[in-house]
């Protein structure tokens, strides 16, 4: 059951100078269904692949609003997920109480962080199982970030977390000097490729996918299934024109990163 | 110290003034109020709106102490931020109303001095009006006014807009039978009338109509002595 | 507990309030020009009805976009700037391009104003904020029970009867820098005249987009010899 004997506790420290249960929590991350995020200059778009534990059940939301310049989308505990989005959006909330102007993307982010490193330092905490890529508007432009449990927070030109979602960044990897100057739909639509990347197969229809848009002069929306249904249809048109080329990728089983420097 | 001294005093509350009037139609609702701000004899500014937009179908029109009445429209959006995060809407009409006696009530012993009336559209799309007094207690009616020149509007409105009596049995609608150009005319008639008389009412006034296409703003200037 | 006479001043001795303010400024005007916002205040401080300083910076800078004047106590102004003081180095060690403006600055002050009036323990002052963020003017006024607005022109205190009158009359949109000093001059003098603590010693200080700036503090040419000044109640006789 364990693999090792320093892995019971957050606060405890391996002899290598690792955090196991923090590892863990990053491992939670990996385990919920695929989050990605892509920005250009103006707009950030957000997609997530949702999945119903069971054919009688509905899914999960896993894209929540945090204020009209800020979202997120979540892999790993949506519980968890859940809790954090209460968080930022409270702290919008009282930005905007004080202030009357929107709350600046990386502050949020690095508040966020700090909440979950929080995490990793007490003994009768647990870390967040979650990890949340933060889209943002704000004065120096549109931003895109990852946090994760260990308290950690990058930003992003694009990115993909949870299962799968190695397939969805190497779609991106090879697409994302394309970003900064392509319009919101372009966005958009490498969202939906990125998305169904990491479906290995699977058909990619508007009801296991969100898709949410935000950008200059357009707050954060989540788009409704009969948009993304168009988008889908007219990616389909295009991909039947241009042949069978795109094949899928397969997820990359050596790239073992350690996880601190996810 | 023998003798008391001689000092400035103060009060924690001011009276900015202002007017505000609200009438409700069938498919539609008018939110109006003056836009000077006033303190004793001086005019602080002759262009601030005393109107806020708190949902799509909803306006709350406020007068008395200014800082009292920004931090009630601060809360009751903040609150109603909360709501759409909480419900994925917007609140309703009736919605706010009853929000907004809480909040007031809440204060019942360091009152918010601020007289408000709600306008808006309810969930059948009809026009409705709330009007309160500071601490909260509030009603729904076809029409109201509130703040300094109230008192010299609201014969006026009770004379040419004659809402059914509330005690009829079955109830009637309070909804004036007014198209809604001419609500926003006569609003526009007893602002003019209101600037002549009240010192606090003058220099503009802006009207709000809410109906099914949204929300339009008007215009017109008044008396600025 | 044993009461020390004469070191307990009223009935709320223990409570540490202003209960009414000791060492005041008189008012501060402000206006919008072409290129940003000009304040201007006289470097007075008065002890009750004493000209009691007569050198006292009441216009400062807060960051890199704002300018603040303040009229009232000046010790509760100094507390202001304090607080501000400190929300401007936070605000700075993010270090990541974003900035407060004068908006938001203006938007803490009515918050900070309005928080004491509601605890009973206010800052006795009126302030006057201005500023310039990304080309947009601003300028704005609260005062010590949370009441704020902004205009095109401002003015605290006595300025409230004396300046804004002739704002109204001669202000206008995009005024150049020389025309909109001559008015606050024109402001200040009419102030000297019939404000009793106001001094002949006065400070501009500008807000462009560029930066600020302060003017070091200069005199008025007044003229005291108006017949009326002489004379006041000649010609009103019997009804003073």
């Amino acid at each position: 059951m364990f693999r090792n004997q320093y892995d019971t506790d957050v606060t405890t420290w391996s002899p290598a100078g690792r955090l196991f249960q923090v590892e863990y929590a990053m491992e939670a991350v990996k385990q919920g269904s695929a989050a990605i995020g892509l920005r250009s200059k103006t707009h950030v778009v957000l997609a997530s692949v949702n999945k119903s534990n069971s054919d009688l059940s509905s899914h999960q939301r896993k894209i929540f609003k945090i204020d009209d310049h800020i979202g997120v989308a979540i892999a790993g505990l949506t519980a968890d997920g859940r809790v954090l989005s209460r968080y930022l959006r409270s702290e919008c909330i009282n930005h905007s109480f004080t202030y009357e102007a929107p709350l600046p993307v990386g502050r949020l982010v690095v508040q966020l962080a700090d909440k979950a490193q929080v995490c990793t330092q007490r003994s009768w905490k647990r870390p967040y199982g979650v990890g949340l890529l933060v889209a943002g508007l704000d004065e120096s432009g549109a931003h895109l970030y990852y946090n994760c449990p260990s308290g950690n927070y990058f930003e992003y030109q694009a990115f993909a977390i949870g299962s799968r979602s190695q397939a969805a960044k190497t779609y991106l990897e090879r697409k994302f000097e394309n970003f900064p100057a392509a319009s919101r739909e372009d966005l958009i639509k490498d969202a939906l490729f990125a998305i169904k990347e990491t479906l290995q197969g699977e058909k990619l229809t508007s009801s296991i996918c969100t898709v949410a848009v935000l950008g200059v002069g357009e707050p954060f929306c989540i788009l409704d299934q009969k948009t993304i249904h168009e988008y889908i249809e007219a990616l389909e048109l295009k991909e039947e024109e241009a042949g069978d080329q795109g094949a899928t990728m397969q997820e990359d089983p050596s790239s073992e990163a350690a996880p601190m420097e996810i | 110290m023998a003798n008391p001294k001689q000092h400035a005093n103060w009060s924690p509350y001011d009276n900015n003034g202002g007017t505000c009037v609200a009438i409700a139609g069938t498919d539609y609702c008018v939110i109006a109020a003056d836009t000077r701000m006033s303190t004793g004899y001086n005019i602080l500014t002759r262009d601030y709106s005393k109107i806020c937009k708190l949902a799509d179908k909803c306006v709350l029109a406020s007068s008395g102490f200014q800082a009292d009445v920004k931090a009630l429209q601060k809360v009751l959006s903040a609150r109603h931020l909360i709501y759409q995060h909480q419900h994925n809407k917007q609140m309703s009409c009736p919605g706010m109303g009853q929000l907004l006696s809480n909040t007031l009530y809440y204060k019942r012993f360091f009152p918010y001095y601020a007289f408000n009336v709600l306008g808006g559209l309810d969930a059948e799309g009809k026009g409705c009006v709330f009007t309160y007094d500071a601490v909260g207690s509030y009603e729904r009616v076809g029409y109201s006014t509130q703040g300094s020149g109230s008192s010299l509007i609201m014969p006026v409105l009770d004379n040419q807009l004659k809402s059914p009596s509330p005690l009829l049995l079955p109830a009637k609608d309070a909804v004036t039978p007014l198209s809604e150009a001419e609500a926003v005319d006569l609003v526009k008639d007893v602002f003019a009338s209101a600037a002549e008389r009240d010192i606090y009412t003058g220099d503009r006034v802006e009207i709000v109509i809410v109906n099914a296409a949204g929300i339009r703003r008007e215009y017109v200037e008044l008396r600025k002595d | 507990m044993t009461s020390v006479q004469g070191l307990v001043a009223s009935p709320d001795a223990d409570s540490q309030r202003t209960l009414y303010p000791y060492v005041t400024g008189t008012s501060v005007v402000g206006v919008k020009y072409k290129d940003g916002i000009l304040l201007a205040a006289d470097t007075g401080a008065s002890y009750g009805s004493t000209l009691r300083y007569k050198s006292v910076e009441r216009i400062k800078a807060i960051g890199k976009h704002s300018l603040l004047g303040a009229s009232g106590e000046i010790s509760d102004f100094q507390e202001i700037l304090r607080y501000l003081d400190e929300l401007i180095i936070y605000d700075d060690m993010w270090d990541d391009g974003n900035s407060l403006g004068p908006k938001e600055v203006h938007n803490y002050l009515n918050r900070v104003m309005y928080n004491r009036r509601n605890k009973f323990n206010p800052l006795w002052n009126s302030l006057v904020l201005g500023g310039v963020k990304n080309g947009e003017k601003y300028l704005g006024t609260v005062n010590m029970i949370g009441v704020h607005y902004e205009d095109n022109h401002v003015a605290t205190g006595f300025g409230n009867h004396l300046a804004r009158p002739i704002l109204r009359d001669e202000w206008k949109e995009d005024m150049s820098f020389e025309d909109a000093v001559k008015l606050l001059e024109k402001c200040m003098l009419v102030l000297l005249y019939r404000d009793r603590s106001a001094i002949n010693k006065m400070q501009i200080a500008k807000i462009t987009d560029e930066g600020t700036t302060f003017y070091p503090a200069y005199s008025l040419k007044t003229f005291w010899g108006f017949s009326s000044f002489a004379n006041p109640t000649k010609g009103a006789e019997g009804s003073w």
